[in-house]
């Protein structure tokens, strides 16, 4: 029975289509409020059928961007809709981020790349198509191609795709049949006077449409696209890029929205905008949120659609763990120059296992943690959030100096949970430390109570601390949640001794020219 | 009576190429180009030239 409540608060019942693998569930409550309910969870409240497609999937499962890898194609240069913060010199700015360029590939050089990379990097378990225009544009043509080719050579990967929807009705079917069992679109409003302020235009059967028609155009055909995935049980993620001013408090509506028709999960991030982009926003000095706007829009939400917030925007063409991309090492010359690559899942399959192995483990003993946590510190002390330098595996394994990003953790009574991430520049680049490059970095966390790394100099620590920011270097190399729970812990009884301060109310820069990071 | 295609604006995207009715537009030597024998400006076929109604650069003009 628990299964079925909590199937409630994972999907959504739907109003109009419930998946079709869903049982039929009461009007149950609206499902567990905490945590506790998370997609890190795993089979205990989750549909079985569900939990195998999501569990080695790293954009689907918070859990599992820390053991596995992702990589774009891209093979999709073509778009049918304009977007008020995307130039197309550039990729789609709808999955990646803007100004950024990916190297376009042709199916075939698609398919030699991802065989490629799949014998390099035994994480790898996911292939998706993100652009650089949309996936479904054009006829989706160059897409399917490459999936068909892909299902054939290396079944093992996942495939998934992301749309901004408006020709996704016409290709439902398709998707189906390729076994494609994630899809992203991209929906940034429920209401056409909203997304006429995001849409200029849309190409649709035939013809250029502007204004509120093409905004009322796209959302139907976005619901539409939706409801016929989820009745089918195909898992659907819905991005949506959080515009200050024009759509902010309105994606409380589409996540109810998106919600009530099986979204599976919800990713709201943020506008990046630059004049240096060339896009109608960046021009025209439309800014992005702030590290606490946009967590506050997805506080809000949470309860709604299961959030995501761990999405990095990659690239069109990113490869790797989330939060890292090794597309360098496998440019078009380079595979080239790998002549003919076998098809050989060994590695991946064994890697698999081990995770596998260790996740059991790991439920027992957050679980543990966080009862240590319940017992001791009363209900009272606000939750912390907590930077940490991470390379994967859910543990504290980075120098701070290198970090490339920081992963942001709440923790609080209630237990710890990822909320977010921020980039950085690496602070000792080549060595030696910069001033600058540490004042972003202190402006990036400025949130944050303490940063968990695995290993710090005596200068950075010197300025984190004047910025009321403890370095914590106690718990190298052990797993996150349960350092997090005991460093709250400790916490606690130190506020409650008067010996620290908390950092309430301070709020944090989101990094706009940022890209993720290709490796030196 | 046909369409061109203005190459230093356009992005490459082959937008216009799944367009278009009569395979009038092809990639030559890197850039997209409007074959003026075979277009017809889209008449008698739609409301208006396919190419033009999709490029996201709006650099497929009358020749
Ligand atoms: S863009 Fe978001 S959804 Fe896509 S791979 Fe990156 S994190 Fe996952
Ligand atoms: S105007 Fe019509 S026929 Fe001519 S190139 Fe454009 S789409 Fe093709
Ligand atoms: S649609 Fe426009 S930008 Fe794209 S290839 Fe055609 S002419 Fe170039």
């Amino acid at each position: 029975m628990s299964n079925v409540v909590s199937l409630d608060s994972i999907f959504g019942l739907g109003e109009l289509a419930p998946p079709a693998t869903m049982p039929a569930a009461p009007e149950a409550a609206s499902g567990c409020s905490s945590s506790s309910c998370g997609l890190s969870d795993g089979p205990a409240d989750m549909d079985p059928a569900v939990w195998e497609k999501v569990k080695n999937h790293p954009c689907y499962s918070e859990e599992a961007h820390h053991y596995f890898a992702r990589m774009h194609v891209a093979v999709a240069p073509a778009c049918n809709i304009q977007c008020n913060y995307c130039n197309r010199k550039y990729d789609c700015s709808n999955e990646s981020r803007p100004g950024v360029v990916s190297e376009k590939l042709t199916p075939d050089q698609a398919l030699k790349k991802i065989l490629a990379v799949a014998q390099e990097i035994p994480q790898l378990s996911v292939i998706g198509i993100a652009g650089p225009g949309d996936s479904l544009a054009a006829n989706g043509r160059n897409t399917f191609a490459t999936f068909e080719m892909l299902q054939k050579k290396a079944p093992d990967l996942k495939l998934c795709l992301s749309t901004n929807g408006l020709a996704l009705p016409d290709h439902v079917d398709t998707i189906a049949q390729y076994n494609i069992d994630h899809v992203t679109i991209t929906i940034n409003m429920v209401d056409p006077e909203v997304g006429a302020q995001i849409y200029p235009w849309i190409f649709y059967k035939h013809k250029r449409w502007t204004g509120l028609d093409a905004a009322k155009i796209l959302h139907e055909q976005q619901m539409l696209g939706l409801e016929m995935l989820t009745s089918r049980g195909i898992l659907v993620k819905v991005n949506s890029v959080m515009i200050p001013g024009i759509n902010d408090e309105h994606l409380l509506e589409v996540n109810k929205a998106v919600k009530s028709r099986g979204a599976f999960l919800h990713n709201i991030m943020p506008l990046i905008s630059d004049p240096a982009h060339g896009t109608y926003f960046g021009l025209n000095g439309q800014r992005g949120p702030t590290a606490q706007e946009l967590k506050v829009v997805q506080d809000a939400c949470e309860g709604g659609a299961k959030l995501m917030r761990h999405c990095r925007q990659c690239r069109a063409d990113a490869v790797g763990l989330l939060g890292e991309d090794r597309g360098e090492e496998f440019t078009a010359d380079k595979i080239e120059a790998m002549g003919i690559v076998e098809y050989d899942d060994e590695a991946r399959r064994s890697y698999r296992e081990h995770v596998e192995a260790e996740r059991a483990g790991r439920h027992a003993s957050k679980a543990a943690a966080q009862a240590d946590v319940r017992d001791s510190v009363g209900t009272t002390v606000d939750p912390i959030l907590i930077a940490v330098a991470t390379k994967g595996g859910e543990r504290i394994n980075e120098h701070f100096g290198h970090a490339k990003e920081f992963q942001i953790y709440e923790v609080g009574p209630g237990g710890a949970k990822f909320v977010g991430h921020r980039r950085v520049d690496q602070y000792c680049e080549g060595g030696s430390g910069d001033v600058d490059t540490l004042d972003g970095v202190l402006a990036a966390i400025n949130d944050c109570t303490a940063v968990f790394v695995a290993k710090i100099g005596g200068c950075p620590s010197k300025s984190l601390a004047e910025a009321g920011i403890e370095p914590v270097d106690r718990f190298a190399f052990d797993y996150i949640e349960e350092s997090a729970l005991a460093y709250f812990k400790d916490y606690a009884e130190r506020l409650d001794q008067g010996v620290v301060q908390s950092r309430a109310g301070q709020d944090a820069v989101i990094r706009t020219g940022a890209l993720t990071a290709r490796r030196a | 009576m046909a369409y061109k295609i203005k190459s230093a604006e356009c992005t490459v995207c082959g937008a216009c190429e799944a367009e278009c009715p009569n395979i009038a537009i092809s990639l030559k030597k890197g850039t997209y180009v409007i074959d003026p024998a075979k277009c017809t400006e889209c008449q008698g076929q739609f409301d208006s030239p396919q190419c033009a109604a999709v490029c996201p650069a709006d650099c497929c003009v009358p020749a």
